[in-house]
């Protein structure tokens, strides 16, 4: 006699559960009759029988299945609620031989997460989303999901939801099916053996076109929560078969893998360096040798500078400057810009703290103590938050003379003006760096670092404007105008 | 019957048998619904982590895996085919 057997624990699941607490280590944390396990369970049978354990990440979802992780002999990783989508789509791009499973509930994907689904979907990711469609939130005690039925009593809709004031249940599948760019989305149940085995061959078919990088395939499984639909394992079932199948029909609405091509990707760059060159221009630098060229003793203490000016006048390049020049002269330096409608027309502004410290938070919260305003709603906005003792340089041209405390140091600059004589607008910003370069020179500066201070902003605006030869130029000639205008200016005034 | 005579001599006596490991169990009673050929059964007793569990009444299990498949615990039903000469 031999015993052989036919259907038994699956192998993608570890033999024991050591994360599950208490002393049974192979059962899963899931209410009786709950459909998390039955689908899990297909899925631990796939991945083991697909052979692809050690290249599949299933990704955990906020939501009853939140611990999947403590479940499957694979790579495994949690998200926030609704984002596996995004997650999945770093993963694989990252990485394009791994298989992603991103595992989600109806919360999960059809309220929170349905637009980082929705996206992934239409760029065709080459993932697998297995989609637990059972009519509620389950984790949180059976609020009402989008996929809720209509009439169907949750804790959240107590008379039944009503298509009048809730809408209709959410079709995912046919939704997604509507895409160009999903090859195969399919819906099961988890309800009777019959259509368990449907499920079970659409998880394998999934699974086979992200193995064959087909593209973005998904599977959404009505199953059944019988905990918070308060039903017993017959009764769940026949809630599933007659009354979520009518509106949720079962059967493929997609399947084009075979007229697709395996998607290849634009390699990724994973040189660190290349990556940062291209994302943050100026680097926020750390610990570099302070013996690193001519360690000024400006900026002895943090300097916090903030430009304000209009979108289009170069606060934001003029930063970037200040903040070269900073990392020239071997300081820690941070700039942060702020985007926002501004872009268009209102003000722009940007943060720049120049520091020998490790800095912090690239963040000025209301204390400057330098403020360079190029327009007057940045000088109405910005000024109330310049320190005592600051620092203030503004374009005299564009803006009024401001009513400050005389504790003050003011630089009025007619920067438009001269910038206007250079050729363009587009040149104020460097004259107003020059202006800055006095402001610095009078205030920190030892005679001995003078004249390598005014190289240090040369290289500062090459560096910025690199490859821009005749701008360069005329940017270098702009600052040595605002420095020269300045100067005059003072001198004029003694 | 005479297909069937045939048939026996041809092959092997085989046997399925749906082996429960009661504390896995949660006793949700859907391997019970599911199975055709009703050889399974809630229990009387309770197992370590209070549930009833399921049990098979040992005879009459045709091996169609509908109780595995329908069972969401990985390894509460085993199911054995058993091969004698
Ligand atoms: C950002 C965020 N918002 C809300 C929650 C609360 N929350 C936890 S689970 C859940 C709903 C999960 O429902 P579903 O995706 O249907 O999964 P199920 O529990 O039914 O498997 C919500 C809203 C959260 N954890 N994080
Ligand atoms: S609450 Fe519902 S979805 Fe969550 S584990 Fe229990 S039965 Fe499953
Ligand atoms: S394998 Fe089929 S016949 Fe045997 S106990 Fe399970 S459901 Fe019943
Ligand atoms: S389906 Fe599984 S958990 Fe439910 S009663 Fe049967 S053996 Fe127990």
């Amino acid at each position: 006699m031999t015993e052989t057997i036919v259907h038994g624990r699956p192998k993608g699941f570890f033999a024991t559960f050591e994360r599950r607490p208490g002393p049974i280590k192979k059962n899963m944390h899931y209410c009786p009759g709950c459909g998390h396990g039955i689908l899990q369970k297909l899925i631990a049978e796939a991945i083991s029988d697909l052979q692809i354990q050690d290249k599949t990440i299933i990704i955990s979802p906020v939501g009853c299945s939140v611990f999947s992780y403590y479940y499957f002999d694979c790579f495994g990783i949690s998200v926030p609620h609704g984002r596996a989508p995004a997650t999945a789509t770093g993963l694989v791009r990252s990485n394009p031989d791994s298989i992603v499973i991103s595992y989600q509930g109806d919360g999960d994907l059809g309220a929170i997460g349905f637009n980082n689904f929705i996206q992934a979907a239409n760029r065709g990711e080459n993932m697998c989303v297995f989609f637990v469609n059972n009519a509620v939130y389950g984790m949180t005690g059976g609020q009402m999901a989008p996929t809720t039925l209509p009439g169907q009593k949750t804790l959240t809709s107590p008379y039944g939801r009503s298509t009048d004031n809730e809408g209709y249940p959410l079709k995912v599948s046919e939704m997604v099916a509507a895409l160009d760019s999903p090859v195969y989305v399919e819906r099961a149940a988890l309800s009777t053996a019959k259509n368990i085995l449907a499920a079970r061959k659409a998880v394998r078919k999934a699974l086979r076109n992200t193995i064959d990088r087909k593209g973005f395939s998904m599977v959404e499984f009505l199953a059944g929560c019988p905990t918070n639909l308060k039903l017993d394992a017959k009764a769940m079932n026949e809630f599933i078969n007659n009354r979520m199948i009518p509106c949720f029909p079962l059967g493929c609405f997609k399947d084009i893998a075979d007229e697709r091509d395996p998607i290849r990707r634009p390699a990724g760059i994973y040189d660190r360096k290349k990556v940062r060159e291209l994302l943050y221009p100026v680097r926020v630098e750390k610990g570099v040798p302070p013996d690193f060229r001519n360690n000024s003793e400006i900026f002895q203490k943090t300097r916090k500078i903030k430009l304000g000016g209009f979108g289009g006048q170069g606060v934001l390049s003029l930063g970037k400057m200040i903040a070269t020049m900073g990392r020239l002269r071997n300081f820690n330096v941070s700039w942060l810009p702020s985007y926002g409608p501004e872009m268009r027309g209102g003000t722009a502004n940007c943060s720049v703290i120049i520091s020998r410290k490790t800095i912090g938070s690239p963040v000025i919260d209301k204390n400057c103590n330098l403020l360079i305003v190029l327009n007057q709603p940045s000088m109405d906005k910005f000024l109330p938050e310049l320190k005592q003792n600051g620092v203030l340089i503004y374009d005299s041209t564009t803006i009024a003379k401001p009513d400050c405390s005389p504790d003050k140091i003011v630089y009025a600059v007619d920067a438009s003006n001269i910038a206007k004589k250079i050729g363009s607008l587009m040149y104020a910003n460097s004259v107003i760096l020059g202006a800055l370069a006095v402001a610095l020179d009078s205030y920190f500066l030892t005679p001995a670092d003078q004249a390598d201070f005014d190289r240090t902003f040369e290289e500062a605006i090459m560096d910025c404007f690199s490859n821009k030869e005749t701008i360069i130029k005329l940017n270098i000639e702009a600052f040595y105008a605002g420095k020269k205008a300045v100067i005059e200016s003072r001198a004029g005034k003694k | 019957m005479l297909v069937q005579t045939i048939m026996k001599n041809k092959t092997k006596q085989v046997k399925y048998q749906a082996v429960i490991a009661a504390d896995e169990c949660k006793g949700c009673e859907r391997c019970v619904n599911a199975c055709p050929k009703s050889v399974l059964q809630m229990g009387r007793e309770f197992n370590f982590m209070g549930f009833p569990y399921a049990v098979y009444v040992g005879e009459g299990c045709i091996g169609c895996g509908a109780c595995f498949y329908t069972c969401p615990e990985p390894g509460a039903i085993t199911i054995v085919k058993v091969t004698g000469d």
